[in-house]
């Protein structure tokens, strides 16, 4: 029996790794959903339309975590019992600090430029695609918690990058 | 029977009877209502074959009503008592409503949402909204020899809470069971996909008379999937005639306009606009009460450029559902056009552009969105066999957050998450022995509360006695399948929890609405007390259907002892039903209710595990 109390890998019948067949987490979580969904439901008691309607949103709330290549290791991570420390532990290598100045400040230039910040998400993209191809190293193959942790934080800060891209592209075109 | 939908594959439904469900588009200018028959989506039409229903309400002295058609042809006569465009109030404060100093009504500033002076007396919107959809109701009834299961109602993917809310409201008030509330653009998709079998991206670009949607649709076998949605709730056709009025004004500059004269002439720059969907020019006439004649030409071009800006001011709400959706215009495999304004060549040529690509347009604007309702009506009614029937899975189109320290915002549950869905944020006291804390829950993007729809302000009391930082305060938000926001809180480290359930502030009570049911009932000379308790038994009997069902598939889930206690709950059920006392069936419906929740959890738990293994064995046959 399925306890809802278990983790999002085993809801969905699978590996709790990073690497994740997403066709695969697509079919599980359309399968369950179209079960449990209230849709399924309108017509049945209170009790069991509550049911499906909690069933419904952990449903959800699992899939959405998985999808999501940051959120999947945030994830993978708190079932290892590690904690990314997110609020406390800034201390990030200076390195990495003066890269994120200097991206900061390409966003402020093309602020009113919407085919450079166009660029610049691209660009973003690239850089953080190759941070989770050594997340998944990490969390995969060696097991690395500590390292996958600095790399979960780093992505962190370039999802934030990502977001404020996306919010001066949207101020531009207004 | 539902609940024998979700039976094993392979396993057949037992034959049932054809419930009689509907779908209703309630729109700014005109409503629909649809039902499926023999497999196909129809839109019905009332005595005189017409499938319309102009959104209008006429209140005369005493309080009756005229719908529709009767009470248009009074527009111009009594345009104070004559209610048009009433969806643009619901779930709106006087200072949301675009133009409403050139709205003929007399207008009363009430919390949350506005109300209407009329001759009849204070009509809220969800009042006036009622009498369209009781008209709806009725004209279905007619037309289909009996009562409803119950209806899907259409709203703008865009609504907020307090929009939606009222819209649940009106259809309460109006004798209705929601089966669902279903997104615009969403219906129109359905409609769209089951005729075209179309699978891949599609953008829904949906402009009404008085909101703009655009959703960007996945469907797949199935599957409809929304991946994100964005809009403005206060743009549509009303502004396209708001700008032509304002364009003759200018022309024939008339001595200051009275209500009637005003509602004449937006009449005029209405027919004026619809005229330039086929026409190069539209000559507009009138005589006004003064006895001045107003007669002008609008060239086609004119129009055009009056109207840019409300053309470009759909332009970014595109954009951002793309970026949200994480696509681009070529990943689109059809644009598919909803509602009547979509008609004028400038937003077809528009969307035309910034797609790329000719808009869909096989299927008639004024009457998509109801048909596609009529078909998830349809399936949520459990008339269709399982394997025939899909699943929709919808967004909550605005984030929600909670107002912190300095009037700012954090979201809570950010825009496009799909429903239903549920996050929790835990809060804590910031002065010693503090044991209460005032909540605020808000709707938007915007970083400001004060930019932002304030949905809801409640206050957590009882909160025990602690130094400042030590208590726990477990805030949880749920939004519901139609969209609709509940939020409820506990305390937990005391081991004392206290639960509340809030309901968002510019909600109708439950009084008020039995208030409302009890006047409307007055004057459409039905019995409120038969009709309460006819609903009770109708209930009833829904309930004992669906446990009896849930026994026979899942007894084995069962002690002995929770299976008699169950069955006895059920007979005194059963009991109360046969009786007329509206109390005690409540009350065993409650006790069932309350009885039967681990069973429904297990039963959950049942399927879940049931999908799984079925995905196993696939992969096994492989």
């Amino acid at each position: 029996m399925i306890n809802f109390q278990q983790n999002h890998f085993d809801l969905f019948g699978l590996q709790p790794r990073f690497h994740l067949d997403l066709a695969e987490l697509e079919q599980a979580y359309r399968g369950i959903q179209s079960r449990v969904h209230p849709d399924k439901f309108v017509h049945a008691s209170d009790a069991e339309r509550r049911a499906s309607m909690q069933s419904a949103t952990q449903v959800n709330e699992a899939y959405r975590t998985l999808k999501g290549p940051l959120a999947r290791a945030r994830y993978l991570l708190a079932l290892h019992h590690v904690d990314v420390q997110s609020e406390s532990n800034t201390a990030m290598p200076s390195e990495f600090l003066l890269e994120q100045m200097q991206w900061r400040e390409s966003v402020e230039e093309a602020a009113d430029r919407p085919d450079e910040l166009a660029a610049l998400a691209l660009r973003l993209g690239r850089e953080m695609q190759e941070h989770y191809s050594q997340l998944e190293r990490h969390l995969d193959r060696e097991g690395d918690f500590a390292h996958a942790a600095d790399s979960v934080r780093k992505l962190m800060f370039l999802e934030r990058l990502g977001e404020e891209i996306s919010d001066a592209l949207e101020r531009s075109e207004a | 029977m539902s609940l024998l939908q979700i039976s094993e594959p392979g396993l057949s439904s037992e034959p049932h009877q054809h419930r009689l469900a509907v779908g209703i588009d309630l729109g700014t200018t005109n409503s629909l209502v649809a039902t499926v028959r023999s497999g196909i989506a129809v839109v019905l039409n009332d005595a005189e074959g017409r499938p319309l229903l102009p959104s209008i309400v006429r209140y005369f002295p005493g309080g009756k009503t005229a719908v529709g058609y009767p009470a248009q042809k009074d527009l111009a006569r009594d345009p104070r008592n004559t209610i048009v465009s009433v969806k643009r109030f619901m779930g709106r404060g006087l200072k949301d409503v675009a133009y409403a100093e050139n709205c003929p009504y007399d207008f009363l500033d009430s919390p949350g949402m506005v109300q209407l002076r009329t001759c009849a007396g204070v009509r809220s919107p969800v009042e006036i909204s009622a009498e369209i959809l009781r008209a709806l109701r009725e004209r279905a009834e007619g037309s289909l020899g009996g009562e409803l299961v119950g209806a899907v109602i259409t709203v703008p993917a865009y609504f907020d809470d307090a929009q939606r809310q009222a819209t649940k409201d009106a259809a309460r008030l109006a004798g209705l069971n929601v089966l669902r509330l279903l997104n615009e653009p969403t219906a129109a998709a359905i409609a769209y996909g089951l005729d075209n079998a179309a699978e891949g991206v599609y953008a829904v670009f949906d402009l009404g008379g008085g909101t703009f949607d655009i959703s960007i649709l996945r469907l797949s076998k199935g599957v409809f999937e929304v991946l994100s949605t964005n809009g403005d709730a206060s743009l549509g056709g009303d502004d396209f005639d708001h700008r032509v009025f304002c364009w003759i004004v200018e022309q024939a500059r008339p001595a200051p306009l009275s209500d009637e004269d005003t509602r004449l002439l937006l009449t005029e720059a209405r027919e004026a606009k619809e005229h330039l969907t086929y026409h190069t020019e539209a000559r507009i006439t009138a005589r006004l009460g003064t006895g001045e004649l107003v007669d002008s030409t609008l060239q086609q071009k004119i129009f055009t450029e009056v109207t840019r800006t409300l053309v470009q001011k759909t332009i970014a709400p595109v954009k951002k559902a793309l970026r949200d959706a994480g696509l681009s215009v070529e990943d689109v495999n059809g644009v598919v056009m909803v509602g009547g304004a979509t008609r004028m060549p400038q937003i077809q040529q528009a969307v035309a552009e910034l797609f790329k690509q000719a808009p869909l347009n096989n299927l008639d604007p004024d009457k998509v969105v109801a048909l596609g309702a009529a078909i998830q009506a349809d399936v949520l009614a459990g008339n269709r066999a399982a394997g025939d029937d899909w699943l929709l899975l919808d967004v909550i189109p605005l984030s929600l957050g909670l107002e912190t320290m300095g009037g700012l915002v954090e979201r809570v549950i950010p825009r496009n998450s799909t429903i239903p869905i549920a996050k929790a944020q835990e809060f804590t006291t910031f002065k010693d022995g503090q044991t209460a804390m005032a909540i605020h829950v808000v709707q938007g993007e915007r970083e400001l509360v004060s930019d932002c729809r304030s949905l809801a302000r409640f206050e957590l009391r009882g909160i025990p006695p602690m130094v400042a930082g030590a208590a726990r305060i477990r805030v949880t938000f749920q939004v519901d399948a139609d969209g609709l926001l509940s939020v409820s809180a506990r305390e937990a480290t005391t081991g004392v929890e206290s639960s509340i359930v809030v309901k968002p502030s510019y909600g109708l009570s439950d009084a008020q609405i039995a208030q409302m049911l009890q006047d409307s009932v007055a004057h459409s000379g039905e019995d409120a007390q038969a009709r309460a308790l006819n609903e009770q038994r109708v209930e009833a009997r829904r309930m004992l259907e669906a446990a009896t069902a849930a026994i026979e598939a899942d007894a084995d889930l069962l002690t002995p002892g929770e299976l008699s206690d169950i069955r006895l709950a059920l007979d005194t059920l059963d009991a109360a039903a046969l009786g007329s006392d509206r109390r005690a069936i409540m009350a065993a419906l409650e006790r069932v209710n309350k009885i039967t929740e681990p069973f429904a959890s297990r039963r959950m738990n049942r399927l879940i595990h049931r999908a799984l293994s079925g995905k196993k064995l696939e992969d096994m046959k492989i």
